[in-house]
Formats: C-alpha cells, sequence, structure tokens
C-alpha cells in the first residue's frame, strides 16, 4: 500500500530527486500555483464575505471587502434555533451512522480475516459487490423496503442504508488490516484459553487504531455531506441534516444571496475547521478509503 | 442526548444484533469449550450480512422485478408490462441528454481534470516552501459536501450578483446568465466539476509520484534526459498504476452525479443538464413512478458493473 499520509515527504522519492529548483522554474510555479490557489480560494472567500455585505453592496461590489461589516447576517442565523438543530441532526446522524459501520464492519472483517470457514471467500465477494455501484440504483425500491419497515421520516431509515453502502469498503478496509495482526499474538491468546470474541476485544481492536480512525473519517465525512439518502427517506423539516436544511433556506430566501451565502459559510465552517485541524488524518483517510476499493 | 428520545420510535429490530452481540462476547471467551468457531461466526456475521442484503443486495433485485411493472409504489406491483419501461426509457430525449451528459463528464474528467490535477502533483512534489499549503488549498473543494459548492457555484454564476456577471460587465460584456442558457449550462456544470475533484486526483497523483525511486531519476539526469523525457519515460509509466485508478474514480464519481446538479441547476434549464441519477430523482422518485424509476436504476446499474468488469479485465490484469 502506499502510504499517503507520508505526503511530507518521509519517504524518498520524487520530491527529493530534485535539487531545489532555480529561480525561472520556481517562479514557474508558483505563478502557476497561486492562480490555481485563487481559482479555489476566490469563490470561497467571496461567499464568505459575500454573509457580510448588504444585498445592495453585493450587487455593486462583489469581490472586494465589505465597506458596513454586516455581522447580524451571521448573528442572526447563529442565534436562531434552526441553524443547531440542522447541524445537530447532521452529527447524531453521521454519529450513529459511524458508531454502527465501525461496530458491524469490525466483527465481519474480523470473522473474514481470522475464522476459517466454509464460504468466506464467497462472503467477501458479496460485500465487495457493494462497492460496484451507487446508491442512487437502487432508491426506488429501498425507500418502499424503509417504508415497509416504518422507519421513514426516522433518523433510523437514513442510518441503517448508509451503513449498508458503507459496509464493504468498510470490511475491505479492515479486513487488509486485521490480516496483519502477528499470528504469534494469535497463538500466545489460544494457549491462554481465550476465544476469537475476547481476542477481537483485548487485542485485534486495541492494535487497530490508525484502521478505525480511517474507516470512522469515512463514514463519518460521507453521512455529514450526504444528500440523497435523507432527501428521499426524511420528510419532516425538523429532522433535517443540513445539505437538505440549507437547500430549504435557498429556498426560502433565494433573492437575499447575502443571507443564503451567511448560511452556506456557516453550514460549511464546521467542516472547514474540522479539515484544518485534523488534516493529515482527513487526508490519507479519505484517499486511503478510496485507494483500497 | 436531547436527540436520542426521538430516535426511540424509529429503531429498528435490526440494529439489535449489533448492540446485543457485544454482550456476550466477554463472557464466551471462557465457553470455548463448545467449539472456537460457533460462537463468533453466530454473533460476528449475522449484522453485516443481514444490514447488506436488506439495504444493499435486496434493493438492486427488486430494481430489476420493479422496473418490468407500472406501479405507484402503493399496494402490490401488478400492472405487468414487461420491457415497456425500458423503452419509454429509450424515447425519452431527455434521457438521452443525460447519457450524453454523463459521457461529456466522463471525457471532461478525463481529458482535462486528470492532466491537470497530474501539473499540479508535479508541481506540489518539488521541494519548494508552502508546498504543503497548496496541497492543503487544492484539497479543500474535495471535503466540502457537493450540496455546498453548488450553491456557492449557484452564486458565482448568477447573473445578477455573481462574480461571472460582475467580471463580465467588467470587461463590457453584457451579463450572461450562464445557468438559464440551455447551451452553455452543462460546461457551467463542468467547471465546477473540475473545481471541486481536482484536488482529489491530485492527492492520489502525489503519493503515486512519492513512491516512484528516486535513483531512476537519477540515472536519467546522468543518461543527459531532459525534464520532459524524463515524464515521459520516467514519471508517466511507473505512475499508472496510479492513473488507472484515478480513471477508475472519475468515471464511477462521474456517473453518479447528482448532489451538485441540484443547486446548480437541478436539471434544468429543460432538461439540458440532467445526469441519469437527476434524471431519476426528477421522473422516477419525484413522481413516485416506481417501475420507471427502477429501469432507469437498472440501466445505471448494468453501465456501472459493465464499465467496473471491462474495466479489470483491460486495465488492472497486472495489479
Amino acid at each position: 500500500m502506499t502510504d499517503l499520509a507520508a505526503t511530507s515527504g518521509r519517504q524518498p522519492g520524487y520530491a527529493e530527486s530534485r535539487r531545489r529548483p532555480d529561480f525561472v522554474t520556481q517562479l514557474y510555479i508558483y505563478g502557476s500555483l497561486f492562480i490555481v490557489a485563487a481559482i479555489v480560494l476566490v469563490p470561497l472567500l467571496t461567499t464568505a464575505l459575500g454573509g457580510l455585505k448588504t444585498l445592495g453592496e453585493l450587487r455593486v461590489n462583489p469581490f472586494g471587502l465589505p465597506t458596513q461589516w454586516q455581522w447580524a447576517n451571521y448573528g442572526d442565523i447563529l442565534f436562531s434555533s434552526r441553524y443547531w438543530r440542522m447541524l445537530g441532526n447532521s452529527f447524531l446522524i453521521a454519529g450513529l451512522t459511524t458508531a454502527l459501520t465501525l461496530a458491524v464492519a469490525a466483527m465481519a472483517a474480523f470473522t473474514l480475516a481470522h475464522v476459517r470457514f466454509f464460504g468466506a471467500g464467497f462472503l467477501m465477494n458479496y460485500f465487495l459487490l457493494g462497492l460496484m455501484f451507487p446508491i442512487a440504483t437502487a432508491i426506488l425500491p429501498l425507500f418502499i423496503r424503509i417504508r415497509d419497515l416504518g422507519l421513514l421520516d426516522s433518523y433510523m431509515g437514513v442510518v441503517l442504508p448508509q451503513v449498508a453502502f458503507g459496509l464493504g469498503m468498510a470490511i475491505l478496509l479492515f479486513r487488509n488490516f486485521f490480516r496483519n495482526v502477528p499470528k504469534e499474538l494469535f497463538d500466545a491468546a489460544f494457549v491462554d484459553g481465550s476465544g476469537y470474541i475476547r481476542f477481537f476485544w483485548y487485542v485485534t481492536l486495541p492494535l487497530s487504531r490508525p484502521i478505525l480512525a480511517t474507516v470512522a473519517i469515512v463514514a463519518f465525512v460521507n453521512s455529514w455531506n450526504n444528500y440523497i439518502m435523507p432527501l428521499i427517506m426524511l420528510n419532516s423539516q425538523d429532522k433535517y441534516p443540513w445539505p437538505l436544511g440549507i437547500m430549504v433556506y435557498q429556498g426560502e430566501f433565494s433573492t437575499d444571496w447575502q443571507l443564503v451565502l451567511a448560511f452556506i459559510t456557516l453550514t460549511i465552517l464546521p467542516t472547514v475547521i474540522v479539515f484544518f485541524a485534523a488534516q493529515k488524518h482527513i487526508v490519507s483517510g479519505l484517499t486511503a478509503g478510496a485507494v483500497k476499493g | 442526548m436531547a436527540q436520542a428520545t426521538s430516535l426511540a420510535p424509529g429503531k429498528s429490530p435490526l440494529v439489535e444484533p449489533a448492540a446485543q452481540s457485544r454482550a456476550p462476547a466477554r463472557r464466551s471467551g471462557g465457553l470455548r469449550n463448545i467449539g472456537r468457531t460457533w460462537p463468533v461466526l453466530v454473533l460476528f456475521l449475522p449484522p453485516a450480512i443481514l444490514l447488506f442484503t436488506l439495504f444493499v443486495i435486496l434493493p438492486i433485485g427488486e430494481a430489476g422485478w420493479y422496473s418490468l411493472f407500472d406501479w405507484s409504489g402503493y399496494g402490490r406491483p401488478d400492472e405487468f408490462i414487461g420491457l415497456k419501461n425500458f423503452e419509454l426509457l429509450w424515447r425519452s430525449g431527455a434521457f438521452r441528454t443525460a447519457l450524453t451528459n454523463n459521457g461529456l463528464i466522463i471525457v471532461i474528467s478525463l481529458a482535462l481534470q486528470l492532466p491537470l490535477a497530474l501539473w499540479l502533483a508535479t508541481l506540489v512534489s518539488h521541494r519548494i516552501p508552502g508546498a504543503t499549503v497548496f496541497r492543503l488549498i487544492f484539497f479543500l473543494p474535495y471535503v466540502l459536501a457537493d450540496v455546498a459548492a453548488g450553491l456557492i457555484w449557484r452564486f458565482i454564476y448568477d447573473g445578477d450578483y455573481g462574480l461571472v456577471a460582475s467580471i463580465a460587465s467588467l470587461l463590457g460584456f453584457e451579463t450572461p446568465y450562464v445557468l438559464a442558457d440551455r447551451t452553455i449550462a452543462i460546461y457551467a456544470v463542468l467547471a465546477v466539476i473540475v473545481w471541486k475533484y481536482f484536488g482529489f486526483h491530485m492527492m492520489l497523483f502525489i503519493a503515486g509520484l512519492q513512491s516512484i525511486d528516486k535513483s531512476l531519476y537519477e540515472a536519467a539526469d546522468i543518461d543527459g534526459a531532459t525534464g520532459w523525457q524524463k515524464f515521459t519515460n520516467v514519471t508517466l509509466p511507473l505512475l499508472s498504476p496510479t492513473i488507472r485508478l484515478s480513471v477508475f474514480f472519475a468515471v464511477v464519481g462521474s456517473l453518479q452525479l447528482f448532489d451538485m446538479i441540484m443547486p446548480l441547476t437541478g436539471g434544468g434549464p429543460s432538461n439540458s443538464t440532467q445526469t441519469m441519477v437527476t434524471f431519476l430523482y426528477t421522473y422516477g422518485i419525484t413522481r413516485m413512478k416506481v417501475g420507471f424509476g427502477s429501469a432507469i436504476g437498472v440501466v445505471l446499474f448494468v453501465i456501472c458493473v459493465t464499465l467496473a468488469f471491462g474495466y479489470r479485465r483491460i486495465f488492472m490484469k497486472n495489479d
């Protein structure tokens, strides 16, 4: 496996293969990087600043700093229960999804990695089928199933399908990690008289913190950003997670762009803060989740 | 947690196995005489199998079955119409636009986004101050939710308040209503897709570049190779596993694009920016045409599986 966490250049490789580039090359590199960075950042900064302007100023001065800083745009949203309920819903759904994914996938992957039983290979391939197609392919039958189970418009109606669709990737990541737990540990544990389940709880899980973190990040981020599942499964606005809430808000205040922009900024703020605070884990988590697939 | 109480009605019997299995887990270590493998097989596997079968595999099968009916979702599906849903789908101009758009997204992802990502990956892999910061900035759009990115760009493209409009008026052009124009709306959407996803591919390429043995470059230097020769003869061939991976993600991601289209255009104007999944949403889900919607799902499924297997056969032979 390529260690994506090592992007800071601990491995000898491409980065070290070149001496510090000369002046002209540096100019070209920095010029290009700054242009692309501007293309990435300008829309984001305009959004954040736009939330601090009046609608009139937005029209004449979309780029620059506000002449009068309208902190009230942000304040009103921050003091509204709507904003917090939305984030709370997202947090609850993502938290439940993550906890269930970790528990269910780790147990299954442990069994698939360590226990020899008839059909193990078939079962692994069965779970891997889930990686081949997007949620949308079966969304209507899924809706009907959730409805028939009486879970429509409940958090669990969103959580359970999300867990199910995340299982393929999670089991794959876990199994690959668990298989590398040294065999000697296993033999020692058996001599001590402990069974598989004790071993799982007291040896495998404590040793697996990195992969638990990776799977948790993938599950949490996917759920936090998921739009289609809550869109289909939830009806009442007070249960909406933020991607739905933001669309409703945009629909209500569509012409008051300054409010919509403030709302967007505040809803993506948690993501941006967490991303910069834990960037190493998130980058490696999200790309490893992808690479292993 | 205040919300925990509201969970109770929604709690399903399906969650129980996962929650319960941990309690007997500690005890059963001492009961190993019964057999070592039975407890773990009986406790650890069923939750995953049950969830996965119930919510992933069965719905796929059911989509195939429902697609043969004209069904509103209530009662039982009893109006069997054979392949008529697929025929309707094939005749729908909007669906063909959706297919074309999905194709276009794949082409742009491969022809524009991947080279861009690779180019930037080589740039930030140089030993220069600030490279890490640039990497993070480029990765940032990928972390944002598609819905948020779509809304941000809906504002950027807005004809009255947006950036594109004010840039156009600065340059003396008439202000364009980009997303309301049938001919250019899809290109505006494509630009957002590249903006959102190039950072992800760049990160893959950075990892790929790091695994290339640096002595190969030294050897090339000794042979007097130019920068471009080193790129085409060393970097590209050694990077090909990463490139194939990146292509795979670009294709799979393109096929399921939905979240970003909804806030940007919702598939409009006049269906010009539909993708397969937005088409499924607009014509299958919002109108509760379960049979028709399932037929779209089946088509999407067949395309995904064909691509996945075809791709493996062609490209992944050596991996």
